[in-house]
C-alpha cells in the first residue's frame, strides 16, 4: 500500500519536501530506473580511431555481440579521452545499415550487383590473379633480370594496420607484383 | 606542448586534427605563439595569435625569406649550427647555384629534363673512391655511377637511401669559420639573397610588416632557452616543389637550433590513421619495410650490389646488409641462405616510376589486368577523378574492399561519364568483386600515428556477414594461391611457394593472429626469441625482421604497441603508452638537446643529457636516440663504419655524416636548395627567376590530362583543395553517415566577396567551375575569409577554396573537386599539385550530358589547349611525359 | 529516495520571495531532495578556446541516437545553409548542441597590423617585444594581419588607408538548465523535472506532448518532435550522470571549450578565464548566464563570450516567463478562496504554474 502510494506523484508532492512538484515528487518510473548504456556493457575494449593520424584510443563498449557506444579512452596521453565529430561518430561508422556486408558481383558489360558467395569470389579471384600474373610476366626488362608480373596493381587506403600492410607487401612481392601503392603517396 | 612558439603553415591543423589541437591551445594558453600561414582564414586561424595569408603555391619565398632574415641578422643559433650541421663543409667548385643560372643548378640536362647531381657534391679531403675501396669491393663508385641513370632517378631517389640520408663515401673538407666561399653556409647565404621581405610581399601578397612580426616571434622564440615548432600537412607536399618546402623548413630549424629538442622540429600531420605506418611498412612500389629501397633492375642484380651504397658509409645505415638479410629472412625462412643471397632475386625489380598516377595511366592505356583497391576510393581521392575512372573502365577486374559502397566500385553504374556518354555501362568490361572489409573494433592490429607511435587496437567484436579484415584476405588469397601452385616446378612460382606462411588461425572464420605478424616484423634471433631491436640484427641470416625500425615492438615476448598504462600516471614523455619507432624514442635526434659536450643547452630545455658519472646518456624520460655509452669525445679511429664512424658530437645518425644538411649533396633530384617555382598552372609570372615552374615536374600528357598555361586569361582563379573537420577525405567513412554528413550537406566553394562581384556569384546559390580536365557545379560560400591578393605590379590573384569530399553516391552527394585538377607531380615524391592550380568560375549550374563535353571543348579551345575529347569508353594513350 | 519534511515550505507557509526569480543557492533542496544530494552541476563554455569542430553535436547525437534531421524536427532537410559553416541552425528537438560560426569584419587601421599587448609568462619571461598598443578591443587571439593594398582597391568604401580585419566567433550553444526554469515551471503534467544534479530533464515517459513550454523557454531551447509530438532538449546525459560519467560533448570536446563539473567550481573558474583574458586586452570578454541575479537566477550551462550575446543569437536579457506567476497567482488565490476545495486546488494550480 505504501509503494502504491509512493509511486503515486500526487502522493509525494503532497506529502514530501517538493510541495511544487517540480524535483523529487516528479520522478517517473522510468526516470527512477534510468541506467546509462556504459554501465550495462558486456565488455569495454581499447580501440583507436580509425579517421585521421593523430592516434586518438577510444574505448568500445559491447553489449550482446554489439557495439552500443564508443568514446575517447581518459588513459590516453594522446587524446585524453577527447575526440573530434569524426572519431565522435565511430559508432556510427561501425554500426551503419548502410554497410555492405555481402560480397557484391559485376560481370564484365554487366548492369546490376550480382550475389556471390565469399568463398566463391576467393576462389574466382585467385584465378584472375594466377592468369594476369602469368600472362604479364617479365623474366627482363632491357636484358635486366627483373622477376615480375605488370598485370596487377593494388592501391590501398591509410588506415590499413601494420599487419596488414605487412602481408600485402610481402604477398605481391612474393607474386611478383610491383605496382603496390598507398594513398600514403598522395 | 613545450613550444614557445608554434608556426602552423601548410596546415590546417585545427580542422583536420582538432584532437592533437589540443595541445597548441595549452601551449597558447601557458604563452605560446601561434602563427598560422595559410591562404585561407581557417578555424585554425580563429585560435591563432597572428594569421598570414599568403598566396597558394609561394610558401618557399616566405620560408625563403625566413631562411635570408636570419642568416643576414645573424639571428641563427651559432653553436648548434657550427656543431651539427653541415654549414662548414666545402661544395665542389663546379657547382653552380640558381642564382648563377637564374634559375636552373649545375648539370641540368633540358633533353632528360633532369639534373647531373655530380657538381653539388662535397669536396672531399680524398677522393671518394679511395676511402672506399678496401671496404667496398662491389664498388660503391659502381652504384654511384648507376644512381645517375635516368630511370633509377625516375624511381624516386629521395627514398633510394632509404631512412637515412644518402650515402657519402669520404670525409668533406670544412672550414669551421665558415668563411670560405664555397662553404655549406656562405653558399646558403648567397642561394637566399633575393628572398627579401619585399619579394615576400610582391610573390605571396603579405605586407612587409605581417613578414618581419613573424620573423620576430620565431627568432626571439629560438635559441638556447626557447624553442620554436613548425608543424605541416599536405599543403605543403602537394606541389610540384613539395619536397622543397619541407627542405626550407628544415634549413630554416636547423638555423635556429630547433631539431632534436624539445618543444622544436618539424612535425608532418599525416592525413590518416595509419598512413605513417603505411611508408613505415609501406603499400609503396619504391620501398621495402624500414625505408629499404625496392631493387632497381639497373642497380641490383645482387646482394651485394644492393647494399653496396650503404656498406662504407656512416651512420646507422650502414647495417643496410643486416636490414635486408634479416627481412629476406623472414619472408622466406629456411630457402633464404648464404648461398642463395637470402633469394633476393625473389624479389622483383622495379625500372622506372611505377607510382600510383603512372600506373592508372598505363590502365587507360590496357597494360594492366587487375587492381586491387583495399580502402581507397581514387575517382574522389585522387587528383583528375576522370582519368581514374577511365582507367578503371579499362581493366579486366577490380577487387574493392570496403565498408561502404564508394564511387570507385560503381563506377560502371554511377560515373559522370556515364551522363555524358564517354563511358557506356554495357561495353565496360571491367568485372567486379566488392568483398566487404571488417571495420576498425571488427580486427586485432597496430596503427602507426602521425608521431611514429604505434598502437594496438583490441578485437571488440566479430564483423558482420562476409565482412572480414584484410589481414584476413590477403592471408586467405595466399593461402589459395599457394594451394594452386603446389605442384608447380616453374621456378617463377618458387617466391610464393618458399615464403613463410603459416599464421596462427582463430574462430570460425579462421582469422590470422595479427598478433603473430606484429611478432615477425619484430623480429627473431637464432634462440627463436624477440629480438629487442635492430642493434641485435646480423647481416649472416641468423636473425630475423619484417621491418628493421620496427624491431622491439616486441621485445621480451610483449606486444609493447599494447601498453596502456594511463597518461596521468607517467611523466611528459609517457613512454609507456604504445611504442614508437625506432627503439620507442618519442623526441628523434635528441642527442641535439644538449650541447656538444653533452650539457643541456639550457636547464628550461633539459631533455638528454651526459653523465660523465654513469658513464652514458640520461634523459627526462624519453629514450635517448643516440648510443648509450658513446662519450661527447668519442671521435670515430680510421675505418671505422657504420654507426662507430659518427663522433659523440654526430646527433644526425641516421645521416651518413651525422649532420643536419643544410645544402644536400644528394638525394633531392630538383636542386640541393629550395628554389621558388611557380605551380604548374600559375595565374602570376616568377618573380624571381626566369624558370617559370619546376623544371622537374612530372607530366602526363593525354586528352584526359590537359594543363592550363601559366598566365592564361581563360582559367585566370587560382583554385585550392582541402578537407572539412565534417568529413573525412574521399568520404566514405563520413558522407554516408547521417551525424557528419548534416553538419557540412553539400559540396561549396568558398570565394571572396569581391570575386562574388566580379563573378555575379551569389552566397548560397550555384556556380560551375571550369578547368582543362572538369567542370563541376558546387554552391557558393561567399566569404570575407577568402581574399584576393595583390601580387607584382599590382596584379590581382582571386583563390577559391574547394573542399573535395564529395562524389555521387552516400548521404550527402555532390560534384567532387579533385575532377578539376592535373596530375602533376613532385620528381621527388611523384605526389601531385593538390593545392594550386588554376580554373574559371561562373554563376549557375554546369550543363548535363554531351553539352558538358562540349563546354569544356570550347573552354580548352579558346585557351589554345589541345582537344581533350576522349573516345567512348576512355582508351587512350599517353603522348608524352 | 527523497526525504520528507515537514520543514517544507510548502507548509509552513514561509514560501520565499525567490522562488521563482532571483538568486537560488540550493536549486535540488528547493525542488525537495535532502540536503546530501549531490552538487549542482553544469556547463561552462568558452568560446575563446572553442575551435567549432562540432564534436559535441556529433557525441550529443551518438550518445542521444537522435534522429538525423532539422531543428524543426523535419526529417532529411540536407541542405547547405549558406551561414558560414553552421548547417545546423539552431537547438531543437533532435540537436541539443549547436554551434554558431559568426564571421565578422571591421575596418582598422593600417598598415600596421594591430597586436594585443606582450603577455607576461609565469617564468617571468616576456614574449617577444610587440610594437602594437595595448588594449585593442579586438580579441587578440583573432588577429589577422591583411595585405591592405589588395583590399583597398576592391573596397573603396571602407576606407582609403584601411583595411579589414577578420574575426570568426564560433560557440557551442545548448540548454542552459535554468535556475529557475520557464519550461519546468509550466509543464502540466510534470515530465519536466529538476534532477538532483541540479538539472531540468523531460521525461518522455510522462511528456503528452501539450507544448506549453515551447513558448515558456527564454531561449527557445524546447521544441517538439513533428512526428512523435513530446518534446525534447539536452538533459545533460542525466543517464551518463547516474554511470559517474561526463556528458557526452564535454567529453568530446577537444579543446575543453566545453567544461562540466559542479556550477560553483566552474563559475570560480570562469571568473578567473575572464580576469586573464581582460588582462591580455580581450576588452569584448564576458560571461553570460554566470550572474544569479539575472532574469534566470542564472544559467547551469553559462558562457564566456567575446562578444554580445546578440551577436550569437542568444537573448541579451533572459527573462523567466513565470517570473509575475506568484504576483498573479496570490490575486488569483483570493478571489479562489471563496470556493469550495480552495486549498487543494490552489495547491494544484501553483503546481500548474
Amino acid at each position: 500500500m505504501k509503494t502504491w502510494l509512493d509511486a503515486w506523484p500526487v502522493f509525494r508532492q503532497l506529502t514530501g519536501p517538493d510541495p511544487l512538484g517540480r524535483g523529487a515528487a516528479a520522478r517517473s518510473r522510468a526516470t527512477e530506473n534510468v541506467v546509462a548504456r556504459t554501465a550495462t556493457a558486456d565488455r569495454v575494449v581499447q580501440s583507436v580511431c580509425p579517421y585521421c593520424s593523430v592516434g586518438c584510443a577510444q574505448r568500445v563498449y559491447v553489449k550482446d555481440e554489439q557495439v552500443v557506444q564508443i568514446e575517447g579512452d581518459p588513459d590516453s596521453p594522446v587524446n585524453r579521452g577527447r575526440l573530434c565529430p569524426k572519431g565522435s561518430a565511430s559508432k556510427s561508422l561501425v554500426t551503419s545499415p548502410t554497410r555492405v556486408t555481402k560480397v557484391r558481383y559485376r560481370r564484365p558489360y554487366g548492369t546490376e550487383w550480382e550475389d556471390l558467395d565469399l568463398d566463391t569470389a576467393m576462389e574466382m579471384i585467385a584465378d584472375r590473379v594466377l592468369d594476369a600474373r602469368r600472362r604479364y610476366w617479365q623474366d627482363e626488362c632491357d636484358g635486366k633480370r627483373v622477376n615480375r608480373t605488370m598485370g596487377i596493381a593494388s592501391l590501398g587506403g591509410a588506415a590499413l594496420d601494420n599487419e596488414e600492410n605487412y602481408l600485402m607487401k610481402k604477398l605481391y612481392s612474393a607474386m611478383g607484383a610491383i605496382q603496390i601503392e598507398n594513398q600514403a603517396r598522395i | 606542448m613545450n613550444s614557445d612558439c608554434i608556426v602552423i603553415e601548410g596546415s590546417n591543423m585545427a580542422e583536420c586534427h582538432p584532437v592533437a589541437f589540443q595541445w597548441v591551445t595549452e601551449a597558447k594558453a601557458r604563452g605560446a605563439k601561434v602563427i598560422h600561414v595559410d591562404p585561407r582564414f581557417t578555424r585554425t586561424s580563429a585560435i591563432a595569435d597572428l594569421h598570414v595569408p599568403l598566396r597558394a603555391g609561394s610558401d618557399i619565398v616566405f620560408l625563403g625569406a625566413l631562411v635570408n632574415h636570419v642568416l643576414s641578422n645573424d639571428l641563427y643559433f651559432h653553436d648548434y649550427v657550427a656543431a651539427y650541421t653541415n654549414a662548414s663543409s666545402l661544395i665542389r667548385e663546379e657547382y653552380q647555384d640558381s642564382e648563377d643560372l637564374d634559375g636552373l643548378f649545375s648539370g641540368w640536362d633540358p633533353d632528360s629534363k633532369q639534373y647531373d647531381q655530380a657538381s653539388w657534391q662535397y669536396e672531399y679531403e680524398d677522393t671518394p673512391d679511395a676511402g672506399v675501396s678496401e671496404d667496398d669491393p662491389a664498388g660503391a663508385a659502381e652504384q654511384e655511377r648507376l644512381s645517375q641513370e635516368e630511370s633509377v632517378k625516375d624511381a624516386d631517389q629521395a627514398h633510394a637511401s632509404g631512412s637515412g640520408g644518402p650515402p657519402l663515401h669520404g670525409r668533406a673538407k670544412r672550414d669551421e669559420t665558415l668563411q670560405h666561399p664555397r662553404c655549406v653556409f656562405q653558399v646558403l647565404k648567397r642561394h637566399f639573397a633575393r628572398y627579401t621581405p619585399e619579394k615576400v610581399a610582391e610573390v605571396c601578397g603579405v605586407e612587409p610588416e605581417a613578414f618581419l612580426k613573424v620573423a620576430e616571434w620565431i627568432t626571439a622564440n629560438s635559441g638556447r632557452e626557447r624553442t620554436t615548432a613548425f608543424v605541416y600537412s599536405v599543403g605543403w607536399t602537394q606541389h610540384t616543389v613539395g619536397a622543397q618546402y619541407i627542405r626550407t623548413a628544415s634549413i630554416l630549424q636547423a638555423l635556429l637550433g630547433n631539431m632534436g629538442r624539445p618543444g622544436g622540429g618539424i612535425l608532418a600531420l599525416r592525413g590518416h590513421a595509419s598512413i605513417q605506418g603505411s611508408t613505415d611498412i609501406p603499400t609503396l612500389y619504391n620501398l621495402l619495410p624500414g625505408y629499404l629501397p625496392m631493387p632497381h633492375a639497373t642497380q641490383h642484380q645482387s646482394l651485394d650490389d644492393y647494399v653496396a651504397d650503404a656498406a662504407g658509409t656512416g651512420g646507422f645505415w650502414g647495417n643496410k646488409r643486416a636490414y635486408a638479410v634479416s627481412l629476406l629472412k623472414a619472408w622466406w625462412g629456411d630457402a633464404a641462405t648464404p648461398e642463395n643471397d637470402f633469394c633476393f632475386d625473389y624479389v622483383p625489380k622495379i625500372t622506372g616510376d611505377h607510382s600510383s598516377y603512372r600506373t592508372v595511366a598505363d590502365m587507360v592505356e590496357g597494360k594492366v589486368a587487375g587492381y586491387f583497391l583495399a580502402g581507397e576510393n581514387p575517382t574522389v581521392g585522387h587528383a583528375n577523378g576522370r582519368m581514374q575512372r577511365f582507367g578503371l573502365a579499362n581493366l579486366e577486374w577490380l577487387v574493392v574492399r570496403d565498408l561502404q559502397m564508394i564511387e570507385s566500385a560503381s563506377f560502371w553504374q554511377t560515373a559522370p561519364e556515364i551522363e555524358t556518354g564517354e563511358l557506356v555501362t554495357e561495353q565496360i568490361p571491367t568485372e567486379v568483386f566488392f568483398v566487404p572489409a571488417a571495420s576498425h573494433v571488427e580486427k586485432d592490429g597496430t596503427f602507426t600515428q602521425t608521431q611514429r607511435m604505434l598502437q594496438w587496437r583490441f578485437k571488440a567484436i566479430e564483423p558482420p556477414g562476409d565482412c572480414r579484415s584484410d589481414l584476413w584476405f590477403y592471408y586467405h588469397l595466399g593461402r589459395i594461391l599457394r594451394e594452386r601452385l603446389e605442384d608447380s616446378t616453374d621456378p617463377r612460382d618458387r617466391p610464393l611457394l618458399d615464403l613463410t606462411w603459416d599464421y596462427p588461425l582463430h574462430g570460425e572464420t579462421q582469422d590470422p593472429s595479427a598478433d603473430a605478424v606484429l611478432r615477425e616484423i619484430n623480429g627473431v634471433g637464432p634462440d627463436g626469441r624477440a629480438l629487442s631491436g635492430y642493434l641485435d640484427l646480423k647481416d649472416d641470416g641468423s636473425t630475423t625482421s619484417g621491418c628493421w625500425i620496427y624491431s622491439g615492438v616486441y621485445a621480451d615476448e610483449v606486444n609493447q604497441a599494447a601498453r596502456k598504462r594511463p597518461g596521468r600516471e607517467q611523466g611528459q614523455v609517457a613512454s609507456e603508452w604504445g611504442w614508437s619507432w625506432p627503439y620507442n624514442r618519442r623526441v628523434l635526434y635528441n642527442r641535439a638537446s644538449a650541447d656538444p659536450d653533452g650539457k643541456p643547452w639550457s636547464e628550461r630545455k633539459k631533455y638528454v643529457w651526459w653523465d660523465a658519472e654513469a658513464g652514458r646518456w640520461a634523459s627526462t624520460g624519453d629514450a635517448v636516440d643516440f648510443e648509450a655509452t658513446k662519450p661527447p669525445d668519442y671521435v670515430p679511429p680510421p675505418g671505422a663504419k657504420a654507426q662507430a664512424a659518427l663522433s659523440g658530437q654526430d646527433p644526425f645518425v641516421m645521416q651518413s655524416d651525422g649532420k643536419a644538411w643544410l645544402f644536400a649533396p644528394k638525394g633531392v633530384v630538383d636542386g640541393p636548395l629550395p628554389t621558388h617555382y611557380e605551380p604548374s598552372e600559375s595565374p602570376v609570372e616568377n618573380a624571381l627567376y626566369a624558370v617559370q615552374g619546376n623544371p622537374s615536374t612530372e607530366h602526363i600528357q593525354a586528352p584526359y590530362n590537359r594543363e592550363a598555361p601559366s598566365m592564361g586569361d581563360v582559367f585566370p582563379y587560382s583554385v585550392t583543395t582541402y578537407r572539412l573537420t565534417e568529413h573525412h577525405t574521399a568520404g566514405a567513412m563520413s558522407r554516408t553517415l547521417p551525424y557528419l554528413s548534416e553538419l557540412q550537406p553539400e559540396f561549396f566553394v568558398e570565394v571572396s566577396p569581391e570575386l562574388a562581384a566580379e563573378r555575379g556569384l551569389e552566397n548560397g546559390g550555384w556556380a560551375t567551375l571550369v578547368s582543362p580536365r572538369a567542370a563541376i557545379e558546387a554552391r557558393v560560400l561567399v566569404t570575407e575569409r577568402i581574399r584576393p591578393i595583390r601580387t607584382r605590379g599590382g596584379q590581382v590573384v582571386h583563390q577559391i577554396g574547394a573542399p573535395y569530399h564529395w562524389g555521387e553516391t552516400g548521404i550527402s552527394t555532390g560534384d567532387s573537386a579533385n575532377d578539376l585538377l592535373p596530375v602533376v607531380m613532385d620528381p621527388n615524391t611523384h605526389i601531385q599539385e593538390s593545392k594550386a592550380s588554376t580554373v574559371d568560375i561562373r554563376p549557375g549550374r554546369r550543363p548535363r550530358g554531351p553539352e558538358l563535353t562540349e563546354l569544356l571543348e570550347q573552354y580548352r579551345h579558346r585557351a589554345g589547349i589541345a582537344s581533350g575529347r576522349m573516345p567512348v569508353g576512355g582508351r587512350v594513350a599517353v603522348e608524352g611525359t | 529516495m527523497t526525504t520528507v519534511s515537514s520543514a517544507s515550505p510548502a507548509f509552513t507557509g514561509n514560501d520565499p520571495q525567490n522562488r521563482l526569480f532571483g538568486p537560488l543557492p540550493d536549486v535540488q533542496g528547493e525542488a525537495g531532495y535532502a540536503t546530501d544530494h549531490p552538487a549542482r552541476v553544469g556547463f561552462f563554455t568558452d568560446t575563446s578556446v572553442c575551435i567549432g569542430c562540432k564534436a559535441c553535436e556529433v557525441a550529443c547525437k551518438e550518445w542521444n541516437t537522435l534522429p538525423m534531421d532539422d531543428s524543426y524536427g523535419n526529417r532529411d532537410t540536407l541542405g547547405l545553409s549558406g551561414m558560414s559553416y553552421d548547417n545546423t541552425g539552431q537547438l531543437g528537438a533532435n540537436t541539443w548542441r549547436h554551434v554558431a560560426f559568426i564571421e565578422q569584419v571591421r575596418t582598422v587601421d593600417l598598415p600596421m597590423p594591430t597586436m594585443g599587448p606582450p603577455a607576461t609568462r609565469q617564468d617571468g619571461i616576456t614574449d617577444a617585444p610587440d610594437e602594437a598598443e595595448p588594449g585593442d578591443s579586438v580579441v587578440t587571439a583573432q588577429t589577422s594581419v591583411l595585405n591592405a593594398e589588395a583590399l583597398s582597391e576592391f573596397d573603396p568604401q571602407t576606407s582609403q588607408s584601411g583595411d579589414r580585419e577578420i574575426r570568426w566567433l564560433m560557440s557551442s550553444d545548448v540548454c542552459k538548465h535554468c535556475t529557475h526554469a520557464g519550461c519546468l515551471d509550466v509543464c502540466p503534467t510534470g515530465a519536466l523535472f529538476r534532477t538532483e544534479f541540479g538539472t531540468v530533464v523531460v521525461q518522455g515517459d510522462i511528456c503528452n506532448g501539450c507544448g506549453y513550454c515551447v513558448p515558456s523557454c527564454p531561449y527557445g531551447v524546447i521544441n517538439q518532435r513533428k512526428d512523435d509530438g513530446r518534446v525534447f532538449k539536452c538533459t545533460m546525459c542525466y543517464d551518463r550522470l547516474t554511470d559517474g560519467l561526463q556528458p557526452a560533448c564535454a567529453s568530446a570536446c577537444p579543446t575543453q571549450s566545453i567544461q562540466f563539473g559542479d556550477l560553483d567550481e566552474l563559475q570560480a573558474r570562469a571568473d578567473a578565464r575572464l580576469e586573464t583574458l581582460k588582462r591580455q586586452g580581450v576588452e569584448s570578454a564576458r560571461l553570460y548566464g554566470r550572474d544569479e541575479d539575472d532574469g534566470v537566477g542564472g544559467n547551469g550551462a553559462f558562457f564566456l563570450l567575446l562578444d554580445e550575446p546578440e551577436v550569437y543569437g542568444l537573448p541579451p536579457d533572459p527573462i523567466v516567463t513565470t517570473r509575475d506567476l506568484p504576483a498573479m497567482w496570490r490575486s488569483a488565490a483570493a478571489a479562489a478562496a471563496m470556493m469550495v476545495g480552495v486549498a487543494l486546488s490552489a495547491v494544484l494550480g501553483s503546481r500548474r504554474s
